[in-house]
């Protein structure tokens, strides 16, 4: 009843264009959120075939998929398509769609750049996924683009820089946007103690974002002008040092993990009190836990680079530093367990994929734990370990977190429930199937195989078929998800204006699905 | 947060972000197809640069336009001097790729290079700076402190207080004032970038210091050269304030764009600054 009527009735300034005019123009806060988590979704297939190829040719020793140079150009495309336009698109999609929601704003801060933000992503896209149309393919240097290599490519490469940078400035837009809007829109009587969670680390992420892309801009400019102007930043002849591109690199590269997962945090930190009818446990430690993560963040990057070369200082400093990152995060895994204890729990599907999220992530958060001891990171780096690593954290970490959060605030998006038995279907196959795929990367790294290569010793066969057979399973679970999607968008249980009874903050007050403008006028938090 | 309630402007759907992306979209493209010499990439390029000085246009005109006509109220202009301090941020970190660069080849880089470990693959190569590397072997003269350097220093500095007094016109509404400052600056900057120019001229045919002049011609041109393109595009923000003047925009109270654009412009200042010390100088 109420639920779909405001969206037609009472929308005094929503006689603008129509059609597919109306995604192309609006200004609207959720539609671009819807946008960006269908672009993302798309981003996230597309990537997922290239992971699918890749380990369709790791399924048995020797070259039998694919070529090597296609083989090189897929790990790098999976890369830097899964991490630039699936994960970061999809929180800002959540960011869009949540944060005007839960701080009482009408809107985020600049809807007209918010359009602009969005729509760059395309146009990034075509570039990146073109480029294995163009004469010698896609970019094959890795998602990281180390020199010398990065400098040796093909046009490809050009494409790969030029689609980070339009993609850059689309972070640097979406990312101002935020900080402005959870700075300056939040309605009156919410203060920044009281902000939801999920808004405090996105407006962190958003300072990393801010603080980084230029960076990468910067790295990638060098080797675009290394490339095609003669200058000499990573060519040791002309006095420049290939390392240096990987100093700059990481020193993106690492605050770029967490802009990946502090979302992924705040997500977290809104489903776990929701499903144990608590508040959460510690909110305060959590704020200070994500800044100084983020203040962390910027004086741990070459831990990455612990075998090309650095005094033994410098390894020291980077080992420790990196360790220390280790304890605010263990403090976020305590409060969301100390959040679960002697609550009433309930697992839904969105609290299964947070308790999953849990378990995994920090298991991922071990093992870099483990990669940070520059002794033992000597043997693991650049082999299947990290690898495993890096998946934990960003598929059982980012990813689970965003699946956690799709099903916890579907309700409000679409006005219906999404199906719980599919969603736990869903849950459990990408669960299972994900620790099958990952968990034998583990053996492989510390048994020696190395990262990004197409054929491998024997020894290592049974790890990775089973690998694959994982990969395979987790690949077509996702597809479970596309069904949960329609249904829930068609139809299905109507949602209340609170979905989840024990679930707390503005955005239940409205009705499901949240109509097309909220909060014109701003709420009072007491 | 303000306790009468404002009615925060949202504005209605607009077409200017699509022709944004497809502009950025042929610029990039145009900019692969010329520098690997497929297609016509410099048509494509031009093409590119048209749609998004028409999208620039047509954009800043309408937020123009929305602010005299009284649509941006005390929080829409908290929310601009929000984003531009952290656009200037974001700004200051791409500088700071640069100059970490600049930093690590000088203090690391170039000391590794010649250690005893590569004496014997560049028997003789000293980490002095300026430096081409071992390998570079075509002699140039360094760009020197002293000479048009110094004198660009002190040109942006007096742009900075010209602006200022361009600001305290505003503050007195003294029209005058305010246009005769904002011209001044101008001016200086117009001059800076000419000298600039002229300096750029004389390293590629008399000192024979280019961008290919190894590591030092790559970061002394890539500093100094974009900081000349910020302080262009200071220049034309800098113009278009004159016009808004001329045509009666801004008032006392309400003048952010003026503001931001002076912000922006001693952040070009300082970066020269910085410039001004470790690329010449040091
Ligand atoms: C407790 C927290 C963490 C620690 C101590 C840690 C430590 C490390 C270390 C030392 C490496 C380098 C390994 C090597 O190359 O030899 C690494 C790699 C990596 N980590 Fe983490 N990490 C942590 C959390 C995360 C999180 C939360 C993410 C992302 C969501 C992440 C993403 C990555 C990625 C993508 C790489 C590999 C990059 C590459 O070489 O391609 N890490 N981590
Ligand atoms: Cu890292």
């Amino acid at each position: 009843m109420a639920a779909v009527i405001p969206d037609h009735l009472h929308d005094h300034h929503h006689h603008g264009p129509t059609g597919l005019m109306r995604w192309i123009t609006t200004t609207n806060h959720k539609d671009i959120g819807t946008m960006y988590m269908i672009f993302s979704f798309i981003m996230f297939l597309s990537g997922g075939v290239m992971a699918l190829t890749i380990r369709a040719e790791l399924f048995q020793p020797g070259l039998q998929v694919v070529q090597p140079e296609f083989f090189n150009q897929l790990t790098s495309m999976h890369g830097l398509v899964m991490v630039f336009g699936a994960i970061m698109p999809a929180f800002v999609g959540f960011a869009n769609w949540q944060i005007p929601l839960m701080i009482g704003a009408s809107d985020m801060a600049f809807a007209r750049m918010n359009n602009w933000s969005f729509w760059l992503l395309p146009p990034a896209a075509i570039l990146l996924l073109g480029s294995f149309f163009v004469p010698g393919g896609a970019m094959a240097a890795g998602w990281t683009m180390y020199a010398p290599l990065s400098v040796q490519m093909g046009m490809g490469m050009d494409m790969a820089i030029f689609a980070i940078h339009i993609m850059g400035i689309s972070s640097i837009m979406g990312a101002i946007n935020i900080v402005v809007t959870v700075l300056n829109m939040r309605a009156p009587g919410m203060t920044m103690m009281k902000m939801p969670l999920f808004c405090w680390t996105w407006l962190i992420t958003a300072y990393l974002l801010i603080a980084v892309m230029p960076v990468l801009a910067g790295a990638v400019t060098m080797v675009l002008t290394d490339r095609h102007f003669g200058t000499s930043f990573f060519n040791a002849a002309g006095g420049g040092d290939p390392v240096l591109y990987q100093h700059v690199f990481w020193f993106f590269g690492h605050p770029e993990v967490y802009i990946m997962i502090l979302p992924a945090f705040g997500i977290i930190s809104e489903i776990i009190p929701t499903f144990a009818r608590k508040p959460l446990f510690g909110y305060a430690s959590m704020v200070y836990a994500t800044a100084s993560i983020a203040i962390l963040s910027f004086t741990v990057w070459a831990h990455h680079m612990f075998t090309t070369g650095m005094p033994a200082v410098g390894q020291l400093f980077f080992m420790y530093a990196t360790m220390l990152i280790a304890v605010p995060t263990g403090v976020k895994v305590f409060n969301w367990v100390a959040t679960m204890w002697r609550g009433s729990l309930t697992f839904e599907t969105p609290m299964l994929w947070a308790t999953g999220f849990i378990f995994v992530f920090t298991i991922g958060g071990f093992t870099g734990l483990i990669c940070a001891v520059a002794p033992i990171d000597i043997q693991l780096q650049d082999t299947y370990y990290v690898v495993a690593h890096f998946h934990y954290v960003l598929v059982a970490g980012s990813l689970f977190a965003l699946f956690a959060g799709a099903y916890y605030w579907l309700p409000k998006w679409t006005g219906h429930m999404a199906d719980e038995r599919l969603g736990k279907i869903h849950f459990w196959c990408s669960m299972v199937f994900f620790n099958i795929t990952f968990f034998p990367m583990h053996f492989l790294g510390l048994a020696g195989m190395p990262r990004r290569i197409p054929d491998y010793a024997l020894q290592f066969a049974d790890f990775n078929a089973m690998a694959t057979i994982g990969a395979f399973g987790f690949g077509f679970s996702q597809l479970i998800f596309i069904v949960v999607l329609v249904k829930c968008v068609k139809g299905g249980e109507k949602a209340a204006a609170r979905a989840w009874e024990g679930a707390h903050g503005l955005e239940w007050t409205v009705p499901s699905p949240a109509p097309h403008h909220t909060f014109e006028v701003p709420p009072v938090v007491k | 947060m303000s306790q009468t309630y404002e009615k925060y402007f949202v504005p209605e759907p607009s077409r200017y972000p699509i022709f944004g992306s497809i502009a950025l979209l042929l610029i990039a493209s145009g900019a692969v197809m010329w520098l690997n010499k497929v297609g016509s990439g410099p048509w494509t390029l031009a093409i590119g640069f048209a749609v998004l000085i028409y999208m620039l246009f047509g954009w800043f005109g309408q937020v123009v336009r929305e602010s005299e006509g009284g649509s941006y109220g005390k929080n829409v202009d908290a929310s601009f001097r929000w984003s531009m301090g952290w656009f200037i941020f974001s700004e200051v970190m791409f500088f700071a790729a640069f100059f970490g660069a600049l930093f690590y080849i000088r203090v690391l880089g170039l000391p590794w290079l010649a250690d005893s470990d590569n004496s014997l693959l560049w028997p003789g190569f000293s980490a002095a700076w300026p430096s081409a590397g071992p390998l570079v072997e075509d002699p140039f003269t360094p760009m020197a402190a002293w000479g048009i350097p110094a004198i660009n220093t002190l040109i942006l500095l007096t742009s900075g207080a010209t602006l200022t007094w361009a600001h305290w016109g505003m503050m007195k509404e003294n029209r005058g004032q305010l246009k005769a400052g904002l011209f001044l600056t101008i001016l200086l900057g117009a001059i800076f970038l000419s000298l600039q120019i002229y300096e750029y001229m004389h390293a590629y045919h008399e000192m024979n210091l280019k961008l290919t002049s190894g590591i030092y011609g790559s970061t002394f041109f890539m500093l100094t050269g974009f900081h000349g393109l910020h302080v262009t595009i200071g220049a034309i923000m800098l113009t278009v304030m004159l016009f808004r003047v001329i045509a009666g925009h801004f008032s006392k109270e309400h003048h952010f764009a003026f503001e931001a654009t002076a912000w922006y412009w001693h952040f070009v200042d300082v970066v020269w600054l910085m410039l001004f010390v470790v690329v010449y100088w040091l």
